[in-house]
């Protein structure tokens, strides 16, 4: 086994036949690999994000981080697009759904693809892991620390994005979430009522909540920052995927 | 968390970014998680221009005492300069 990759932007094809920017890291070599789609947070396709998409390609799978701000323009950097994305609202959920797809149909396309999909997503992204994981064939989706999954956003919310929960049926595959304890979005009560759900509908899923964490726990570059937690979760993510990821 | 509340308000001016000045017509207001900045939310604000796309824009991430603090200063300096002096329509009471 060769612990070399390789990792640059390359060009796919997302919602609606539109051309995404996306970042793709992959291990070298021909070995069958499961794909992970990882999404980003709402400050956008950041160096954060892309450092765990190598993250996943290190450890053996094809990773992609689609930019799902590209459609704010070519050029522009992605905090600007950023910027922009947030000032119409933010990504439709119908958008999210189909951009994910075209990363995942990007990811079973290269050599050495078994055919299987997980999605990861942080913040914002986790509620989009899950909207992904209701509404595509996926085989593993991972929520860190979504919001709105359950509750309603508070009433100014800009955006037409609701909960997701009475979707939760729709789920096609394994879900793994992690939290902080001291997260207040999602607060500890949606997480419990969240799995209680799953629970009641029969899904398979694995919570994990963390004390001394709060939103974000995973950035290594914020404030937010918990190692113990963060350490721990990559611990778990990694082990949720080799089990239903490989070959 | 990831607010998504913006606040949102039209402005009249100039600011330069990285490829210039350009002409002020837009500003965004909102609390969340920084692009740059370490802390885990800032205030951000955006000084913008739309109509010369996403490039034309200012950014600025700032704890809530700093930006306070800024508010303030804003209030003074414009109270120890004559009313309206600042303003688009020209000095008050000249």
């Amino acid at each position: 086994m060769t612990d070399q990759m390789q990792a640059g932007t390359v060009a796919i094809t997302g919602h609606e036949g539109a051309e995404l920017e996306a970042y793709l890291a992959r291990p070298l070599g021909d070995r069958p690999r499961g794909g992970v789609v990882v999404i980003h947070h709402l400050p956008g396709y950041d160096e954060g994000t892309k450092q765990i998409t190598r993250t996943f390609a290190a450890r053996g799978y094809a990773a992609i981080c689609p930019n799902l701000y590209s459609r704010e323009g070519k050029g522009v950097s992605p905090d600007d697009q950023a910027a922009a994305a947030r000032a119409k609202g933010g990504v439709p959920d119908e958008q999210l759904v189909g951009d994910v797809a075209g990363a995942a149909a990007y990811l079973n396309s290269l050599e050495g693809a078994n055919g299987r999909i997980g999605v990861i997503g942080y913040c914002s992204g986790g509620r989009q892991a899950f909207l992904a994981a209701v509404s595509l064939d996926i085989d593993a989706a991972v929520d860190c620390y979504g919001a709105f999954v359950v509750k309603e956003p508070p009433a100014e919310f800009p955006l037409k994005a609701g909960p997701l929960i009475d979707r939760a049926g729709d789920l096609s595959c394994p879900l793994l979430g992690l939290f902080g304890e001291d997260d207040q979005f999602p607060a500890p009560d949606e997480v419990a009522e969240l799995d209680a759900e799953l629970t009641r509908l029969g899904k398979e899923h694995e919570f994990h909540s963390y004390p001394g964490a709060g939103h974000a726990f995973f950035s290594v570059e914020r404030t937010a920052y918990r190692p113990e937690a963060a350490v721990d979760g990559w611990k778990r993510i990694f082990d949720f995927y080799g089990r239903h990821l490989a070959s | 968390m990831c607010t998504y509340q913006t606040h949102k308000v039209a402005l009249a001016g100039a600011a330069k970014g990285a490829s210039g000045w350009f002409t002020l017509t837009d500003g965004a207001v909102y609390v969340d998680h920084p692009f740059h900045s370490t802390h885990e939310h800032t205030l951000n604000i955006d000084f913008t221009n739309p109509s010369e796309g996403p490039s034309a824009r200012v950014a600025v991430e700032l704890t809530e005492e700093a930006a306070l603090a800024l508010v303030e200063a804003i209030q003074r300096a414009l109270a120890s300069a004559p009313p309206g002096m600042a303003s688009a329509a020209g000095p008050r009471g000249a």
